[in-house]
């Protein structure tokens, strides 16, 4: 059983969902002042109810301004919604420090002088605790957490040198060496070729064992039908939640998308739309 | 090496030469935060903005560092409040604290006899000035600030690289961010009698910069910008005593070359290849 660290005092509730949000509702006016600066825009959430269940994969689908980046930010607790509730294991997600949430690639600085392996130490931060040094243990977890993603060998490169994909490999190393229970991916998939976006949806499979629940937000219908154990679909409210062929259907598409369908990035048609 | 021990039998040269040293080593590994977080603009404004303290404390006979610590420290939790509020884009926030600040310590200033010598000295150093009590204290800040950069390493490289992170990891952000603030005016204040107020930013970003184009590692990056702080402390203050040439300016132009050198040259990344 992973050890789970707690943060004053917060144990994870037994038999709770890992996320619970009831009838969440976020405007534009509370989002943080700070975090909203690095947003282009920013949408209200209304009244978004759902549960993520431990090991659970969830893709989030919705066009540009549906709020999906909104959602996984009430989910990480970095934005606290004007009405509703947040639970995770039963408590607040600002009470958790077991959430690892993957910034979109623009939000980094690539060219920082860090390398892979102290990017995924960083996420060690909590449990090699203040004013101490990375011990060996965190050094062993470190380089076990990017064998998993076969990253092992570019340990030393600085993070900028590797390519999309491995870059978001090491994003996910990192929330292994952090042991979340809640990844929170904001599209991850974007601007990566088609090998690389294999490559990382095979390695979000391989966490299953592990029992991290996945939030990735994408504009690919396709892998979202394919590779998620359910799909959302999100304007600013969730137009529909389930397995990809009752959530992607021309009329759900039409209402979240306005009518224009988006194709899948592979250039085949939308994910097969079932009237209906 | 006569022309190397000569000017060591001054006592105020040797006193010149360690004050250099420390503030070149000082500077330039804070400067690498500064240059990280892109706040060159902030550290000089601060520079200008701890001037009415200096002055305040000259004109009442106090040591200079008490004065410039306060102002120095007031400012920056100033900045930080204004800025944080969201309602002014940083860089007016900063502007309209910088020069109001500075022209209040001009003011001031104004007052005295000595006027334009006294403002040439806080503008632009007065390494050659430097008493035995100066240096204490400034080794006293300096060691301050290294040994916080070190205690909180992790920390500061968290929130300078992904504050996402740092957020989802529930650490104190803002403390850290305003500690931050507080390390670079501390250190301003070192700087001041070297380089003065107007030269100060030159030591936080030339050196850190030019590491920067020579590494790929923060501590290796902390290390190579202490290593030319301190060589362009030594080398200025040498070419000022032969070429009789104001000292800050003389270190400020010796950090400069060797960045314009690295920037042309550097395996790589610099501008030849």
């Amino acid at each position: 059983m992973k050890q789970t660290l707690t943060y004053r005092g917060t144990s994870h509730k037994p038999d709770t969902p890992t996320l619970d949000m009831q009838e969440v509702s976020l405007a534009y006016a509370s989002v943080n002042r700070k975090l909203a600066k690095r947003e282009t825009a920013v949408n209200a959430l209304e009244k978004i109810t759902f549960q993520a269940e431990p090991g659970e994969q969830i893709a989030i689908i919705g066009p540009n301004g549906a709020g999906k980046s909104t959602l996984l930010k009430v989910a990480a607790g970095l934005f606290k919604p004007n009405s509703g509730s947040v639970k995770m294991f039963g408590y607040t997600p600002d009470r958790h420090i077991c959430i690892a949430y993957v910034p979109q690639r623009s939000e980094i600085d690539w060219q920082f002088p860090v390398t892979v392996a102290d990017v995924v130490m960083m996420g060690r931060t909590r449990q090699i605790g203040l004013l101490r040094r990375p011990g060996k243990r965190d050094r062993e977890i470190v380089q076990a957490s990017l064998e998993r993603v076969q990253m092992g060998h570019l340990a030393r490169k600085q993070i900028g040198e590797l390519s999309g994909g491995q870059q978001q490999r090491v994003f996910i190393a990192r929330a292994l060496a952090l042991e979340a229970n809640l990844l929170l991916m904001d599209e991850p998939l974007a601007g990566l070729d088609g090998p690389s976006q294999e490559a990382t949806l095979d390695i979000l499979q391989s966490l299953r064992p592990d029992k991290v629940t996945v939030l990735l937000a994408t504009h690919d219908l396709g892998v979202a039908a394919e590779r998620f154990d359910r799909v959302m679909l999100l304007y600013k409210q969730i137009v529909a939640l389930g397995p990809a062929a009752a959530v992607l259907t021309t009329a759900n598409l039409a209402a979240a998308y306005g009518g224009y369908i988006p194709a899948s990035k592979n250039g085949t048609a939308p994910y097969m739309a079932t009237s209906g | 090496m006569d022309w190397l021990l000569d000017p060591l039998q001054f006592g105020f040269i040797t006193r010149a030469l360690i004050a250099a040293v420390l503030v070149g080593i000082v500077c330039s590994t804070l400067g690498t935060y500064v240059v990280l977080r892109g706040m060159a603009f902030f550290g000089d404004a601060l520079a200008h903005t701890i001037l009415p303290g200096v002055v305040i404390a000259f004109l009442l006979g106090w040591p200079l560092a008490v004065g410039a610590l306060i102002t120095g420290v007031l400012t920056a939790l100033g900045i930080g409040v204004l800025t944080d509020q969201g309602e002014l884009k940083e860089d007016t926030a900063i502007g309209i604290i910088f020069v109001g600040m500075f022209a209040l310590g001009i003011a001031l200033l104004s007052t005295s006899g000595n006027y334009t010598i006294d403002l040439a000295h806080f503008l632009f150093g007065n390494l050659l000035g430097v008493s035995t009590t100066d240096l204490w204290v400034m080794l006293g800040l300096g060691t301050a600030v290294l040994l916080t950069v070190y205690l909180f390493y992790k920390e500061f490289l968290l929130i300078s690289f992904d504050p996402i992170l740092a957020a989802t990891l529930r650490l104190p952000a803002s403390f850290y961010r305003y500690l931050l603030l507080v390390l670079i005016a501390v250190t301003i204040v070192t700087a001041l009698q070297v380089v003065g107020i107007a030269l100060a930013l030159a030591m936080f970003i030339t050196p850190a910069a030019t590491a920067s184009l020579l590494t790929r590692r923060l501590p290796s990056m902390m290390g190579i910008a202490a290593g030319i702080g301190a060589f362009s402390g030594i080398a200025g203050l040498y070419l000022s005593f032969y070429m009789n040439i104001a000292s800050g300016a003389a270190v400020v132009l010796v950090a400069t070359l060797i960045f314009l050198i690295v920037f042309t040259f550097a395996p790589g990344r610099g501008w030849v290849w």
